[in-house]
């Protein structure tokens, strides 16, 4: 539908060219232009935000750092870190540039400021990132008011803008970034009226948890938002729990979490989508459906953490320096089969490597549909290569070795019954 | 005061009073428009399914059926000096039960009686090889080659563009509270300083009967609103059909549809659930997956596809299923009422109507049309055309999922017809609106807009309780 290129009469410039282009400038991309372009390639990172940094850069708080720099940092200043070390290493960072499109060669058109333009390169690796699901994803009825807002839009406000929505929001979900909700809200002098789950324990692991109670902030499980009020502002939450349903007055809700990936992108691209991650198809090199292209971070997934997308960015990019030398496998990749009703998705999701090079993911990651119990299995041409036994949750990843070369993979999850 | 007296006021800025002010400045006459909100398009046209319907299925010999054939013909004379876009995908009625099936030949006649002659009966497999994506348990249909897909809110806007050009004032958060006539000139009470007209349009929709009693002192009819729930899917669900997949309509509803819309979606709705609150649509997670359900059995490719969003709106419907027009010539009063689901295509062709029934009444002596009207062009928010982002010196994008510009921002928070409200600029933009509904842009929505929307989307952090 979108029209194929900038209307007529408003040629694009010649198509400028890097040896790589890195598409999102969040922990992943900023990682992977590090290293990429520490090996001597012309590496442009492509950010459509005004300034890298991705995620964390909204995030004002801690811990962010430690594995990369070995330190605790609050968000912005890891960021910055970041997108230093790429500079330094030599990869040009072009924030305020937004792709629209990606097409075969590979070719990117991208539109700033000044208009539309065209980018070649050899390589292309998409580190898009992912957001939280939007209250229609999550089905919330009601009146659709003002003051109704992601973790990722309430922490730009407070930490990029200084604005604060509201002064008495529920929050809702359990997950990490709900309690990173919470932090954001405390130091904005915004104070909570509840925090609500739907499940029947809090989804993020330990310390998290005890959040609540140090901030004072009161945690419903088994509650689920029923409709918000309000005509302009929000003015009130129908909430139903254990105890049946009640009215809490409100002035915002901020819906947390159930990330998916940001693949706009890809979806509307030649690169093959997995509907179950939501995210590109990859092996475990990072490399897409067409092999110029390679993707790393949460834009596979979902969420991860920062450091995690970041150790993967490094990784996808040293793989990306394997294939322009030649040394990535070119056979046909044997794809990864998912058994069981309780696996929601898992990834890599086809399997390339002969032994030859080291793979950048060293694990199976998958992640549940529901809640569920039993045994957790990797096996490669009908042999059991690896195992767990699991107590599965959604919103927490699983992982396990990636088989030996060679055989078909299945990844299994037997329930107890 | 002089500069307070026209020579028609029109109390509602929805997309009928949009086109009455139109016709009545373009007629020659000073229009005023009285709207109540805070902003235009703020009552039932605010949402609705965004197609330009032929009429087809209106009661023949209706007011509803007259108007629709003209308002019809008129948008397609004068989109495109407007800059407003026009989606011709033909629609597809659809029988899936037997019926459905035995009411297609009555409905296939009822066209031809309103003009609508090119409707084509088609079996099964011929509506399969016109959509492969349709679902199992099809049995036959017909196919309306005229049924097209427009932008519901850029086309008002435009409506009331024009009209200001020609001299009309459009005053927001502007609600009549009554009225006297003196024998000659409406005085209209509002808060403020009284407005005086010779000419009252009522075009107030889901409050034309309220409007009525404050001004005549009785109600012609009685609004009962009938509220429609909406699912969006993602650009992704645009190429799932390419007609506007319309069910055989019943006595109340034309029923679900599902149509591409001319931003690149796809949608299912609307609802039609009868309610007394004329301000609040609900949304019902359990009626909205319904919907879902429903679109997945017309598109089973759909139940792929995630919704980007959900929307309610208010149809003014009325004990009547026609429109309800009123003309009181002794008081120089017309009241557009009753214009339920068909208003967005049927305005035009109402505003026609309303300009020679005021002719026929002695009412337009003096009014001395323009001799060449300006036409002012609307940004074009439709995918069907070049966007601004594709356009040179646009300052960056803002909203990422639907391709918002920052000068396109800037530009609809300008002017006398300037956004007031988040709700108007998304509706003049797009901004928001798109698949992450606000997780990206609402920092620099919230910083571009600042001073200018109210309420605003955020306050300063003040050192009180801040750290």
């Amino acid at each position: 539908m979108r029209a194929d290129g900038p209307p007529a009469g408003c040629a694009a410039a010649a198509a400028e060219r890097a040896d790589v282009v890195v598409v999102g400038a969040g922990p992943a991309g900023l990682a992977a232009a590090a290293v990429l372009a520490g090996a001597g390639l012309s590496v442009l990172v492509l950010e459509r935000e005004g300034e890298p940094g991705g995620v964390p850069r909204h995030c004002g708080h801690s811990p962010y750092g430690m594995r990369e720099f070995g330190r605790v940092m609050g968000g912005r200043a890891y960021a910055a870190r970041l997108a230093e070390r790429a500079r330094r290493a030599g990869a040009q960072i072009r924030p305020g540039v937004a792709v629209v499109a990606l097409r075969p060669g590979p070719r990117l058109l991208v539109t700033a400021a000044g208009g539309p333009a065209e980018i070649a390169a050899d390589q292309v690796l998409l580190a898009t990132g992912a957001r939280e699901g939007s209250r229609a994803a999550r089905g919330l009825g009601g009146t659709r008011p003002g003051g109704v807002l992601n973790t990722g839009a309430l922490q730009g406000l407070v930490y990029l803008e200084r604005l604060r929505p509201f002064r008495r929001p529920v929050v809702l979900g359990t997950e990490l970034v709900s309690f990173s909700a919470l932090l954001t809200c405390r130091h904005a002098g915004i104070r909570p009226v509840l925090m609500v789950g739907e499940g029947p324990a809090v989804e993020a692991r330990w310390p998290a948890a005890l959040l609540p109670r140090l901030l004072g902030v009161p945690l419903r499980l088994s509650t689920r938002i029923e409709a918000i009020e309000g005509r302009d502002r929000v003015e009130a939450v129908i909430l139903r729990g254990p105890g049946g349903l009640w009215r809490e007055a409100a002035d915002g809700v901020v819906v947390t979490g159930r990330f998916r990936p940001e693949s706009a992108l890809v979806t509307a691209s030649h690169l093959r989508l997995d509907p179950r991650t939501r995210g590109p198809e990859v092996d475990e090199f990072g490399r897409c459906s067409d092999g110029a292209f390679f993707a790393a971070g949460n834009l596979l997934r979902g969420v991860e953490t920062a450091g995690t997308c970041w150790s993967e960015g490094r990784a996808v990019a040293r793989a990306m320096l394997a294939a322009r030398a030649g040394r990535l496998p070119e056979g046909v990749a044997r794809p990864l089969a998912i058994e069981g009703g309780a696996l929601a998705w898992a990834l890599p999701q086809r399997l390339a490597g002969d032994g030859t090079v080291p793979p950048a993911f060293p694990a199976i990651q998958a992640g549940a549909a529901r809640c569920a119990r039993g045994r957790l299995v990797l096996r490669a041409g009908g042999a059991e290569t690896a195992s767990a036994e699991r107590a599965v949750r959604p919103h927490r990843s699983l992982r396990l070795p990636l088989p030996p070369p060679g055989a078909e993979p299945v990844l299994a999850f037997e329930e107890e019954p | 005061m002089a500069e307070d007296r026209f020579d028609a006021a029109v109390i509602g800025a929805g997309v009928v009073g949009a086109a009455a002010a139109r016709a009545l400045a373009l007629a020659g006459a000073r229009v005023v428009v009285l709207e109540k909100a805070a902003d235009i398009l703020d009552g039932a046209s605010k949402a609705n399914s965004a197609i330009l319907h032929t009429g087809f299925d209106a009661p023949p010999g209706s007011i509803e059926s007259a108007c629709l054939a003209e308002g019809y013909a008129e948008y397609r004379r004068i989109h495109a000096r407007l800059g407003l876009p026009l989606l011709e995908s033909g629609a597809l009625v659809l029988a899936w039960t037997e019926e459905e099936e035995a009411r297609l030949p009555a409905l296939i006649e009822q066209a031809q009686l309103n003009g609508v002659s090119d409707v084509e009966p088609l079996g099964a497999a011929a509506l399969r090889a016109c959509e492969p994506g349709l679902g199992p348990g099809l049995r036959a249909g017909f196919r309306v080659p005229g049924e097209h897909l427009v932008d519901p809110w850029s086309a008002p806007l435009a409506y009331l563009h024009q009209a200001a050009a020609h001299g009309a004032v459009i005053r927001r958060a502007c609600e009549v509270q009554g009225g006297t006539w003196d024998g000659a000139l409406w005085r209209l009470e509002t808060g403020g300083d009284p407005v005086q007209a010779r000419v009252v349009v009522n075009a107030a929709g889901l409050w034309g009967d309220v409007v009525d009693e404050r001004l005549l002192g009785r109600r012609r009819f009685a609004i009962r609103p009938r509220k429609g729930q909406f699912v969006v899917y993602d650009k992704t669900a645009f190429g799932l059909t390419r007609h506007i997949l319309l069910p055989v309509p019943s006595a109340t509803t034309k029923g679900v549809v599902v149509c591409r819309t001319v931003w690149g979606n796809l949608l299912v709705g609307p609802t039609a659930e009868d309610q007394d609150d004329r301000t609040t649509a609900v949304l019902d997670p359990a009626v909205l997956e319904a919907l879902r359900r429903r679109g997945e059995a017309i598109l089973p490719a759909l139940s792929g596809h995630e919704p980007t969003a959900a929307y309610a709106g208010l149809r003014p419907a009325t004990e009547d299923k026609d429109y309800r027009i009123g003309h009181d010539p002794d008081r120089a009063y017309v009241t557009l009422g009753g214009i339920r689901s068909t208003g967005l295509s049927a305005a035009l062709g109402l505003a026609a109507r309303l300009v020679r029934m005021l002719e026929g009444q002695g009412a337009t002596q003096g009014w001395i049309p323009p001799a060449d009207p300006v036409w002012p062009v609307l940004p074009n928010l439709a995918e069907t055309a070049p966007r601004d982002w594709q356009r040179p010196g646009h300052g960056g994008i803002v909203c990422h999922c639907e391709m918002v510009t920052r000068r396109e921002i800037l530009a609809a928070l300008e002017g006398s017809l300037g956004a007031r409200t988040l709700g108007g600029l998304k509706r003049r933009t797009r901004v928001t609106m798109g698949r992450c509904q606000g997780f990206y842009c609402t920092p620099a929505l919230a910083r571009l807009t600042a001073g200018r929307l109210d309420p605003p989307l955020a306050e300063p952090l003040e050192a009180d309780g801040a750290r």
